[in-house]
C-alpha cells in the first residue's frame, strides 16, 4: 500500500508535536553520548599503559582522586537535569496530544480483525452511517475521532505521520483523535502482532480538501451501481449466489454478509486485502480467485470458477466506484 | 547376535518409533494448510450429487487433514459462527429447529463424508444445500468442526473455548460418544 | 600460619573397634589448613572427588561443574537462537521476499526470543555467578548445591523439550511473550503456547532456584573479615541480581499457568466476555518481563566492575557508590513495567508516573558509568582483549540506554512502541550491555576455568568484527522504525522503501557471523590445542579465584582465606591470614555472620546424589503429561512428591560423620 508512512514527516498536529520531542530528544541524547564518549576516549588516552605484571595502585593520589570526584558529580548533576528537561518536555508533548480540539469531528467507528480494518462513518446518525474497509477518507482541518474495538485478538492502529499509535483491545474500547492539515494519502499498518498476516494488515487514510471529502461521502452513502452490461449482471448474479455473499456485503444486492470488508464501493480503493494487492483488473481477479497466494492465512478462501465467471465477478466488483 | 543386543536395539527401536509417531502426530495436528488440496487430490470432490459416493469413500484421508488438525478444526468453528448454523442448529449445537448436533443421534450418519453430503447437498426436512455456496475445502472443515462437537474428532486437535460468553463445553473437553444412526420421523427433522 | 578458631585438641582413652561405625570413629581425623602438596590437600581432593560412572556424573553438585554446564548448554541455545535470528534477517533482507512462509516465520521470531532470552541470557549469567561467585568469596561450595543441580536438569530438560516442540511443529508462535487473546484457547490453536507455558514454568522453577543458592551462598558463606562493604562489586551484582529473581520470577509463572487454566480447564482469567481481562496478562507478563531485563542486565555490570579495576591496575572508583547503584538499579527495575503498555488505554496519568520512574532508573546506571570512566582516567591501562569488550559495551550499551529514554516517554513511545526501533534498542542494551560483558568475562575468565588463555589476537579480530557487525546490523533498524516498519512481518513491500536498510542490517548480520566464527576457532585452538599452560592469576587481579590453580582444585581452596580489603591479593590481611581445622574428610567450610562476616558455625556441604537429577525428570514427566491431559496433573505430581522426599530424606551416616566433627574440636 503506497502513502507516506514516517514520524519524521508529520501531516498533523498530533504528529507534529511528537517530531519535535523526538528532536529534542535526540539532541539531547546526542550531546550526552558525546560528551559520555568524550569524556572515555580522553581517559583512554591518557592514562599511561602498563602490562598484567605492574602493581596495583592502592595508594589513591588525593588530588587526582578529588577531581576525579568533581568531574563524577557534574556528570549526575548535569544528567539529572537533563533528564528533568527531558521528563517536561515529554509531559508537555503528552497534554499536547489530548488538546487537539474535537469540535465538528467526523466519527469513525474502527473495528480490527485479523487481517483487515472495518470502519463505519458516522455510526450514531443511522441517515449519515456508511460501512467501508482499509482505506479511509477525512477531511484535511477536521478532527477524526476513532473509536477503536477489536473484534478477534488484539491490533494496534498505527499511522506514523498522522500521529502515534493505540492498541485494539478486545474487550476495551480506547479512541484516537487525529487530525490531517494536508492533502495526501498516509499509510498505516497494524502494529500489534495478531497472527499469520500481520505483516500485511496496512490501512489508508487519504486527506482530501473538504470539497472532495464531501463528494466521497455523498458517494459512499448511495448503495453499489446497478450493473451496466450482461457480463456484470452475470457478476452480480454470481456474487449473490455464491460464496462470495456469503461473507461480504453490496449494500443494494441481496449479498449481505457481515464477516469480510464491505465491498459496495470496493472499486474506489486503490488496494485490496488491507495493502496487499493493487486493486487493478488483472490482479483483483487473481485476489478472488486465490486469495491465499498473496496473503497466506488470511480468512478468504480460494473462489474455485470457471474462467468467464471470474471475469464477470471481477468485471462486476470493478464497476462498483 | 546376543539377545541383550537385540533387546538394545529393540528398545532403540521402540525410542524411534515413539518419536516419529508424536512427531507424525504432533505434524498432523500443527499443520497449517491455508491452500486446499490439489484438484485432483483424494479429497478434491466431485461436482454431483452420485459422484459424491466417492467423496464418501475418500472421507477416510480426510480425517488427519482436517479432524487430527487444530486449523482445520478451528476453521470450522469459525465458519459455524459466520454461516449461522446455529440459526437453526442452537448456540452450541444443543439443537432448535435443526436437529442437535451435540448428542449421539445421527440421522444421516455421523462419519465425515456423510456430514460433508449433509451440508453439501441437504437434506430433506429443511437443511439447505450449501455446496454452491461454499467452497468444498471450508465443508471439510465445516464437517470436522461438526464432528468434534460431539466429540468424534481428535481430542489433541479439536478447538478450544471461545473467547465469548460461555454457551457450551469446549469441544475440547469432551468424552467420545458412540454415534448412532435413527430413521427422521414423519412429521419433522427429529429422530423418533 | 595462625589458624582462627583452632583449640588444643583433648587427649583420648584407647579403645578398641567393636564395629565398624566405632573404627570409622577412631579413624584419625585430618584437618585443613596447610597448603597444596600436603596430607591435608590430598585428603580434600579425595573428599571432594565425584562419584564413579554415569550416576555419579549425573549426581554431580560441585558448583564449578555445574556453572561450567549453564554456561556451555546456554552457548549451545544461543547458537541455535542466533541462526533463527540470521534466517530472519535474510528474510526482511529483501521485499516480498518468499524464502519462509508466515506460519515458520512467526515460529522463528518466537523461539529466537523465548531462547535467547530464558534459555540464554539469564541461565548465563547464572552459571557465572555459580562459578565465581563462591571462588570469589572464599568457600567451596554453594550453599544448597543440590538445588542447584536439580535448576541444571530443570534448564536443559526445558530447553531441550521446547526445540522438540519447535522440531515437531509445534514451536510457538505468538511473540515470546505470548499476549492473550492470540495465545489464549480461541486463537492459540494446537500446543503450540502450551509448550511455551511449560517452558516458562521450567525457566522460573531453574531461575529461583539457583537465585536462592547464591543469594544464601553470597550472605552466609564468605571468607571471614569480606563485610558486606569489603565485598567484591560482582558479588553484589549476584547478590541484587538473585534478590530480584525471587521477586519477579513467581509472577511469569503464575501468569502463564492461569493462561494454562485458560486453556486446560476453561477458566476465564483472560476472557473478557466473562468478567476477565486480556490485559490482565500484559501487567503480570510484563512485572517479571522488565525485571529481567535487568537479571540480564545487572550481572553483566558486574563483570565490568570486576575487569576494570584489573586492566587499571587500580582499586574501583566510588565503590560504595557502585554498591548503592545496582540495589537502587534492582529496586526501581520493579516499577517500570508499564513503560511496555503505554499503546493500550490504560489512564494517561497512571502512564506518566511510569515514564518518570523510567527516567529515573537512567540515574544509578550513569553513576556507574562515570564511575568506571572515572577508574580508567586514573589507572594505568592494559589493553587486552576482556579490556576491550569493555569499552565496546560503553559504547553499544549507552546507544541503547539513550534509546531506552526516549522509548521510556509516552507520547513518544506511541510512534516507535512495536516497532524495528524496539528491535534496535532491545538488541543495543542486550548486546551492548550483556552480550559484550559476557565476552569480556569470558576472556577474562577462561584461563582460570581452563587452565589456558584463549588467543590475544583471535581476540582482537573478533572484537573488531562483533563491535562492527552489531552496528551495521542494528543501528538501520532505528531509522527503519521511525520509517514505519512494525515488529514481527514476515515480510513487506517494495513500496514501503524499507529494503535497502534491511539489506545493510543483513550484512551486518553476516560480518556478525564472521566475528562467531573467529571466537569458535579461538575457543578449539586453545581447548584442543594449546600447551601452554596458565598461571593461578595471569591478568594480575586482585580478587580471591585468582588465589588458586587454574583450574581450581576440587575443593576450591586449601585452607579458607581470611581477607581484610576488596582486594585480597592485592593488600593481604597482615595478621590472621587462613582459616585452620575444617576438616578435610567431609565437605565442610564455615559459615559468617552476614554483615560482618565474623565467624559463625562449621557448615556440612551436601554431598553428590542422583536426587536432584531424579527429581528434574519427574518434574519433566509431570509437565509433559499435564500438557495433555488434565488428570495427568495431579497423577504426574506423584512422581516428582516421592522424588523430593528421597532427596530430602535425612542421611543417619553423614549426619553421625558431620556431628563427630561438629564434637570433636
Amino acid at each position: 500500500m503506497n502513502g507516506i508512512h514516517d514520524a519524521l514527516a508529520p501531516a498533523g498536529p498530533q504528529a507534529l508535536a511528537l517530531f519535535h520531542l523526538w528532536n529534542a530528544m535526540l539532541v539531547v541524547c546526542t550531546v550526552v553520548f558525546a560528551l559520555t564518549m568524550a569524556a572515555l576516549a580522553i581517559a583512554l588516552w591518557r592514562a599511561p599503559r602498563a602490562t598484567e605484571r605492574a602493581s596495583a595502585d592502592l595508594d589513591a593520589q588525593p588530588r587526582k582522586e578529588a577531581a576525579l570526584r568533581r568531574s563524577v558529580v557534574w556528570g549526575i548533576a548535569g544528567s539529572s537535569v537533563l533528564l528533568l528537561v527531558l521528563l517536561f518536555a515529554s509531559f508537555y508533548a503528552d497534554r499536547a496530544l489530548s488538546a487537539l480540539p474535537l469540535a465538528d469531528a467526523v466519527h469513525i467507528d474502527l473495528v480490527g480483525h485479523r487481517f483487515w480494518w472495518e470502519a463505519h462513518y458516522e455510526p450514531h446518525d443511522p441517515e449519515q452511517t456508511f460501512a467501508t474497509a482499509n482505506e479511509l477518507h477525512v477531511p484535511v482541518g477536521r478532527p477524526v475521532l476513532i473509536r477503536l474495538r477489536a473484534d478477534d485478538v488484539i491490533h494496534s492502529f498505527w499511522v506514523p505521520s498522522l500521529s502515534g499509535k493505540k492498541d485494539l483491545i478486545p474487550g476495551r474500547e480506547s479512541t484516537i483523535a487525529v487530525r490531517a492539515d494536508r492533502v495526501g494519502t498516509y499509510r498505516g499498518q497494524c502494529a500489534e502482532f495478531c497472527g499469520y498476516q500481520h505483516a500485511q494488515m496496512a490501512l489508508v487514510v487519504v486527506a482530501e480538501t473538504p470539497e472532495r471529502y464531501e463528494r466521497w461521502r455523498s458517494l459512499q452513502r448511495e448503495p453499489a451501481h446497478a450493473p451496466s452490461d450482461a457480463q456484470q449482471a452475470r457478476g452480480r448474479e454470481l456474487v449473490e449466489q455464491t460464496s462470495c455473499a456469503m461473507c461480504h456485503a453490496i449494500v443494494g444486492t441481496r449479498a449481505g454478509g457481515r464477516r469480510a470488508p464491505d465491498l459496495t464501493h470496493v472499486a474506489g480503493r486503490g488496494w485490496l486485502g488491507a495493502g496487499a494487492v493493487a486493486n487493478t483488473p488483472k490482479l483483483r481477479a487473481e485476489w478472488i480467485a486465490n486469495a491465499q497466494k498473496f496473503k497466506p492465512g488470511v480468512d478468504m478462501p480460494p473462489i474455485d470458477v470457471a474462467a468467464d465467471d471470474l471475469a464477470a465477478i471481477s468485471a462486476y466488483l470493478g464497476s462498483l466506484e | 547376535m546376543s539377545s541383550r543386543f537385540l533387546e538394545l536395539e529393540r528398545a532403540r527401536l521402540l525410542a524411534v518409533v515413539a518419536v516419529v509417531a508424536a512427531a507424525t502426530g504432533a505434524c498432523q495436528r500443527e499443520t497449517r494448510d491455508f491452500l486446499p488440496p490439489k484438484p485432483g487430490a483424494v479429497v478434491a470432490g466431485a461436482a454431483s450429487a452420485a459422484a459424491s459416493q466417492a467423496e464418501i469413500a475418500n472421507a477416510a484421508a480426510m480425517v488427519g487433514r482436517y479432524e487430527h488438525n487444530a486449523y482445520g478444526t478451528s476453521a470450522g468453528k469459525r465458519l459455524w459462527t459466520w454461516y449461522n448454523c446455529s440459526g437453526c442448529h442452537g448456540a452450541g449445537g444443543g439443537g432448535g429447529s435443526g436437529p442437535a448436533l451435540i448428542d449421539d443421534v445421527w440421522i444421516y450418519g455421523g462419519d465425515a463424508g456423510t456430514v460433508y453430503q449433509t451440508i453439501a447437498y441437504g437434506r430433506p426436512n429443511g437443511m439447505p444445500a450449501f455446496g454452491s455456496r461454499i467452497p468444498k475445502d471450508q465443508i471439510w472443515q465445516l464437517a470436522a468442526y461438526v464432528r468434534s462437537m460431539a466429540g468424534l474428532a481428535s481430542a489433541d486437535a479439536a478447538p478450544n473455548r471461545d473467547d465469548a460468553f460461555l454457551t457450551r463445553t469446549p469441544e475440547s473437553f469432551l468424552d467420545p460418544q458412540k454415534p448412532e444412526t435413527v430413521k427422521p420421523s414423519a412429521a419433522g427433522g427429529r429422530p423418533q | 600460619m595462625e589458624s582462627v578458631g583452632a583449640l588444643p585438641s583433648r587427649p583420648r582413652p584407647r579403645k578398641r573397634a567393636r564395629t565398624r561405625s566405632a573404627a570409622a570413629a577412631h579413624r584419625p581425623m585430618v584437618r585443613d589448613g596447610d597448603g597444596p602438596g600436603s596430607r591435608a590437600a590430598e585428603e580434600l581432593e579425595r573428599t571432594w572427588q565425584e562419584k564413579p560412572g554415569l550416576v555419579g556424573w549425573l549426581s554431580i553438585n560441585n558448583h564449578k561443574t555445574l556453572g561450567l554446564r549453564f554456561v556451555v548448554t546456554a552457548f549451545f541455545f544461543a547458537g541455535l537462537a542466533g541462526v533463527m535470528g540470521g534466517l530472519m534477517r535474510h528474510q526482511l533482507a529483501t521485499a516480498n521476499s518468499h524464502l519462509l512462509g508466515p506460519d515458520f516465520y512467526n515460529q522463528l521470531f518466537s523461539m529466537h526470543g523465548t531462547t535467547m532470552m530464558f534459555l540464554f541470557a539469564v541461565p548465563v549469567m547464572q552459571g557465572f555467578a555459580l562459578y565465581i561467585v563462591p571462588l570469589m568469596i572464599g568457600t567451596r561450595n554453594t550453599a544448597f548445591p543440590r538445588m542447584s543441580a536439580c535448576a541444571y536438569w530443570l534448564y536443559l530438560f526445558g530447553g531441550l523439550l521446547l526445540f522438540g516442540a519447535f522440531a515437531t511443529n509445534t514451536g510457538p508462535d505468538a511473540g515470546w511473550f505470548e499476549y492473550v487473546p492470540l495465545a489464549g484457547p480461541q486463537y492459540g490453536i494446537g500446543k503450540r503456547a502450551d509448550f511455551w507455558n511449560m517452558l516458562v514454568t521450567y525457566s522460573e522453577a531453574m531461575g529461583l532456584m539457583v537465585a536462592v543458592d547464591i543469594t544464601t551462598t553470597i550472605l552466609k558463606l564468605r571468607a571471614p573479615g569480606m563485610s558486606l562493604r569489603q565485598m567484591p562489586l560482582f558479588v553484589w551484582a549476584s547478590l541484587v541480581t538473585s534478590v530480584m529473581i525471587i521477586f519477579a520470577m513467581p509472577l511469569v509463572m503464575l501468569g502463564a499457568n492461569l493462561v494454562q487454566f485458560d486453556r486446560m480447564l476453561g477458566t476465564h482469567f483472560f476472557n473478557p466476555a466473562e468478567g476477565g481481562d486480556a490485559l490482565l496478562w500484559q501487567h503480570l507478563f510484563w512485572f517479571f518481563g522488565h525485571p529481567e531485563v535487568y537479571f540480564i542486565f545487572i550481572p553483566a555490570l558486574g563483570f565490568v566492575s570486576a575487569i576494570i579495576p584489573t586492566f587499571a591496575r587500580r582499586p574501583m572508583f566510588g565503590h560504595d557508590a557502585i554498591v548503592l547503584s545496582l540495589v537502587t538499579t534492582g529496586f526501581l527495575s520493579f516499577g517500570l513495567w508499564v513503560h511496555h503498555m503505554f499503546a493500550t488505554n490504560l489512564p494517561e496519568l497512571g502512564k506518566s508516573f511510569f515514564t518518570a520512574m523510567s527516567f529515573m532508573i537512567a540515574i544509578p546506571t550513569a553513576l556507574q558509568i562515570f564511575c568506571w570512566i572515572a577508574t580508567i582516567a586514573g589507572g594505568r591501562l592494559v589493553m587486552r582483549t576482556p579490556f576491550l569488550f569493555v569499552l565496546g559495551f560503553f559504547f553499544v550499551l549507552m546507544i541503547g540506554g539513550l534509546t531506552g529514554i526516549m522509548l521510556g516517554s509516552v507520547p513518544l513511545d506511541l510512534q516507535v512502541h512495536d516497532t524495528y526501533f524496539v528491535v534496535a534498542h532491545l538488541h543495543y542494551v542486550l548486546i551492548g550491555g550483556a552480550v559484550f560483558p559476557l565476552f569480556a568475562a569470558l576472556y577474562y575468565w577462561f584461563p582460570k576455568v581452563t587452565g589456558k588463555q584463549l588467543g590475544e589476537t583471535l581476540g582482537k579480530w573478533h572484537f573488531w568484527l562483533f563491535f562492527i557487525g552489531v552496528n551495521l546490523t542494528f543501528f538501520p533498524l532505528h531509522i527503519l522504525g521511525l520509517e514505519g516498519m512494525p515488529r514481527r512481518i514476515y515480510t513487506y513491500g517494495a513500496e514501503t522503501g524499507w529494503e535497502p536498510l534491511s539489506m545493510v542490517s543483513a550484512v551486518g548480520q553476516v560480518i556478525n557471523d564472521v566475528s562467531t566464527l573467529i571466537f569458535a576457532i579461538n575457543l578449539i585452538r586453545t581447548v584442543f590445542f594449546k600447551k601452554e599452560r596458565a598461571s593461578a592469576d595471569p591478568w594480575g587481579a586482585g580478587t580471591l579465584e585468582w588465589s588458586v590453580a587454574s583450574p581450581p582444585p576440587r575443593c576450591n581452596f586449601f585452607a579458607l582465606p581470611v581477607v581484610s580489603s576488596r582486594e585480597p591479593l592485592w593488600a593481604p590481611p597482615a595478621e590472621v591470614t587462613h582459616v585452620q581445622g575444617l576438616s578435610a574428610q567431609i565437605r565442610e567450610g564455615l559459615t559468617t555472620t552476614v554483615i560482618d562476616a565474623l565467624p559463625d558455625t562449621r557448615y556440612a556441604y551436601p554431598e553428590p546424589e542422583i536426587w536432584p537429577f531424579v527429581a528434574a525428570l519427574s518434574v519433566t514427566i509431570w509437565l509433559v503429561w499435564s500438557v495433555w491431559s488434565v488428570p495427568g496433573f495431579v497423577w504426574g505430581l506423584i512422581p516428582p512428591a516421592l522424588a523430593f522426599l528421597l532427596w530430602y530424606w535425612p542421611n543417619k551416616k553423614e549426619a553421625k560423620e558431620e556431628l563427630r566433627w561438629e564434637r570433636e574440636p
